[in-house]
């Protein structure tokens, strides 16, 4: 076994001609930048797939009555798309983005556990693979809606037990990333880097860990009940033997909130990174920042009751589910309102990745805003399960949470590649999402006051016009999303030389300290933060 | 503390064990999906899957202990690894409080619902005691008494607890005869209490009618007592190993992170344990 201990006093790099090269150095990298762009290429990869199956949805959805596909199969699209979205897209790209980030902005060398990092990607893709291939097994892909709730997904086929374990594999990568990247956040840091000093981005990848280390053994739990509910004749969910199908619901939500800030606190931290570098100031209130990301945290672990206020709760609980939700709005309107300062009176320059960032707090708001709608219990009942609750997700999830992904890999690929790219297509590439997302979701707020349910291939006829606006605008969405493909290739093929610190007002170690693009060992020696 | 020394932190070189791994599980999760369903060849699929799986459990940790005895690990290795085993083992109490949850929301929830004025139409005869089926299965079963083999179960683990810490304690003493009998003992009375869990298993469906479906209440009692069980196999299975790596002369008076991780291990396994005697069998 050859020794890879990067000592100082080696003052020389002996190991690079060990690392195996073709298939190989990707199977078996210990690499943290290797494996982020094998996260970020994966999570790209599932997010095309989930989008051809959101764009086969909305094409159904264009007109009302059935069209093109049958409504189980139209049942199976909503369900794997979610999960596919969540698990296979926004979730493995930001832990792309955090192994290639989090050791250059903390000056360390590598990840914690450098072959244990090459495991949480490696599961990631059997899992993928069960996920896909339920499409091809008798019965068809899960049916259930990506939150799988009990009694109906007891009763489905072959492909729940695949969706089952395929959860169980991305449970385990989930909580060994998360393992890692909090040890090498609490263990790795450079001289002088001391907590308060880190960038926003590490510090929301901290508190990200925590969450999923938190709540991905209660959805391994739950998902492992329904296992034994469907095969082995246990009653956790069966009122007949005793238990209660509500009672999964609690446990699922007990995940399921925590979970959606998992996505979102990491685009916090791209943002809290975007929008000082391109308004050439200092982050406004960076120690609320961290705060205001705690407590968002810890508030997602007492909320998860406004999922189901339709399902009978006690009064008591509905009101307290309803306070408790509407608190999050406090810390979330300190990080909203701190951006804006942030830009005050800043000599503001407009690239991609400052408009996705700008985009995404303008939209994330909305988001926001139709959050705090559905929080208030009386109106919930009314909206619960309709368009307007797929419109508020959608603007959290697309310009929150995927918005901030592009403007991180606009953002940062001058670093990763040591190129530029092209800027007028990245504008293109922004005007057309934001257009495209805004025709597609804004409309979806509509129908759902109107009292459109979601989940459903067919609908009434005067919800047909804004159906098919909002078809329209998903196809816009969809099909601007090759040009981000294209962009990024154009990049890394292009001869556009990046310069070491191509933005002005970048200062975090990754820019200050390293050249473009990131030698393949960041900091051998770690530098010393004053 | 936090800071990287200049020098010494060992990153590990490309490895081919965890593809293996991820290949193991990719067999284990299809093999098991079929055999769930009746579907021909997936029990030798599976079983494929755990052969490759504990192949790699062997080759990963055997390449770990080679590294760790041939002093690549230096102090702040050592902190990550401590840092990586308590947050690995907060990720095993929250698995768990999933369970635990189940149980509580079962006797304070659901079946007290089952058994209000809502549901006297649908079944008259119910009443919502605790231990109980459910309304719908018939009710011939007895719960397990606590003051039987649990409480000599819960004897046993703590006495192994006390006998780990006397390990410990021994190990930092070089009184390396006190570590080997110290985890010796700690290894037989592992095995003792699961061979007591297997006997008190075996009574539970041979004389007492009581199942895994036995409504909430087997539901409960076998998925909590069972995944614990299976965390006290892993548990002994890792003393026992530590054990022999101790006989071959690993570990010294102020390196052994090994032994620690599965001393807290197994102290977080005792403390499950405890909560399993008050909540499952007691109460």
């Amino acid at each position: 076994m050859s020794a890879a201990t990067h000592a100082q006093d080696h003052g020389h790099h002996d190991d690079h001609a060990h690392h195996p090269t073709g298939l190989k150095r990707w199977l078996f990298t210990t690499n943290h930048k290797d494996i982020g762009t094998l996260y970020l290429w994966f999570s790209l990869t599932m997010f095309f797939m989930g989008g051809v199956m959101a764009l086969l949805l909305r094409a159904e959805l264009f007109q009302p009555g059935l069209q093109l596909i049958n409504p189980e199969f139209f049942n199976s699209l909503t369900t794997v798309h979610g999960l596919v979205m969540v698990f296979g897209a926004i979730m493995p790209a930001w832990v792309g983005f955090a192994n290639w980030l989090i050791p250059m902005q903390i000056g360390a060398a590598d990840m914690a556990f450098p072959r244990m990092n090459n495991w949480s990607f490696w599961l990631v893709v059997p899992a993928a693979i069960l996920l896909v291939a339920s499409f091809f097994v008798p019965g068809g892909a899960a049916a259930s809606g990506w939150t799988l709730y009990p009694p109906l997904i007891i009763q489905q086929g072959i492909s729940i037990d695949m969706t089952i374990l395929a959860v169980h594999i991305l449970g385990a990568s989930s909580i060994m990333g998360s393992i890692n990247i909090i040890t090498t956040i609490l263990n790795l840091r450079a001289p002088g880097m001391t907590l308060m000093k880190m960038p926003l981005f590490v510090w929301t990848w901290l508190i990200t860990a925590y969450l999923l280390i938190a709540v991905m053994p209660v959805l391994a739990g739950a998902v492992t009940m329904l296992l034994t509910d469907r095969h082995f004749g246990t009653s956790f969910f069966n009122a007949a033997g005793g238990g209660d199908p509500t009672m999964f619901m609690h446990i699922f939500w007990f995940f399921g909130h925590p979970e959606v800030y998992i996505m979102i606190l990491p685009a916090f931290g791209v943002v809290s990174a975007i929008i000082p570098a391109f308004a050439r100031k200092p982050l406004f209130g960076y120690a609320s920042m961290v705060y205001a990301t705690a407590s968002i945290a810890i508030l997602s672990f007492i909320v998860w009751g406004h999922h189901m206020f339709t399902v009978g709760m006690p009064a008591a609980g509905n009101l307290f589910f309803m306070y408790a939700t509407m608190l999050i709005a406090v810390p979330t309107g300190v990080k909203i309102f701190n951006w804006i300062a942030t830009m005050w009176q800043g000599s503001m320059t407009f690239e991609t990745p400052m408009l996705f960032s700008i985009g995404f707090i303008c939209l994330f708001t909305i988001g926001g805003f139709s959050g705090l709608v559905l929080a208030i219990t009386p109106v919930d009942i009314t909206l619960h399960n309709t368009y307007y609750v797929v419109a508020h997700f959608h603007y959290v999830l697309v310009s929150g949470a995927l918005f901030t992904l592009f403007a991180g890999a606009y953002f940062w690929i001058p670093k990763f590649t040591g190129k530029m790219y092209n800027e007028s297509l990245g504008k293109l590439h922004f005007w057309l999402s934001v257009i495209g997302f805004n025709i597609a979701f804004f409309p979806q707020h509509f129908l759902g006051l109107a009292g459109m349910p979601r989940r459903i291939p067919d609908y009434a006829l005067q919800f047909a016009e804004w159906n098919m606006w909002s078809t329209i605008g998903a196809f816009i969405f969809g099909f601007s999303q090759l040009l981000f493909l294209y962009n990024m290739i154009e990049c890394i093929r292009s001869n556009r030389k990046a310069a070491d610190n191509p933005w002005e007002g970048a200062d975090t170690l990754e820019w200050t300290h390293l050249p473009s693009p990131a030698p393949y060992h960041s900091f051998e020696t770690a530098p010393v933060v004053k | 503390m936090g800071n990287a020394q200049p020098g010494g932190y060992y990153f590990a070189p490309p490895s081919h064990w965890p593809i293996v791994g991820s290949s193991a599980l990719l067999l284990m999760a299809i093999g098991g999906v079929m055999l769930m369903n009746s579907v021909g060849g997936g029990g030798w699929i599976f079983l494929a899957g755990t052969a490759i799986l504990v192949y790699m459990l062997f080759g990963w940790f055997g390449t770990v202990i080679r590294e760790s005895e041939g002093g690549l690990f230096n102090k702040q290795v050592d902190m990550s690894f401590r840092w990586s085993m308590s947050w690995f083992i907060f990720s095993e109490v929250m698995f768990f409080a999933a369970f635990f949850g189940a149980l509580y929301y079962a006797r304070v929830y659901s079946l007290p619902w089952l058994g209000d004025a809502d549901n006297k139409l649908l079944w008259p005869e119910f009443k919502a005691h605790w231990p109980s089926a459910g309304p719908y299965l018939p009710p011939q079963f007895s719960a397990m008494g606590a003051w039987g083999i649990p409480a000599l179960n819960t004897f046993l683990l703590l006495s192994s607890g006390v006998t780990v810490t006397y390990a410990h304690w021994a190990l930092r003493m070089n009184n390396r005869k006190g570590l080997i009998l110290g985890l010796l003992a700690t290894v037989l009375l592992g095995f003792t209490f699961l061979g007591f869990q297997i006997y008190e298993y075996v009574h539970a469906y041979a004389d007492l009618n009581l199942k895994l479906t036995t409504g909430v209440f087997g539901s409960t009692f076998f998925m909590l007592t069972g995944f614990h069980g299976f965390h006290v196999t892993l548990g002994a299975v890792m003393l026992t190993v530590i054990l022999f790596r101790s006989i071959k002369g690993h570990f010294t008076a102020d390196h052994h992170f090994a032994f620690e991780a599965v001393a807290w291990y197994w102290h977080f396994v005792d403390v499950v344990w405890l909560l399993l005697f008050v909540f499952v069998y007691w109460v």
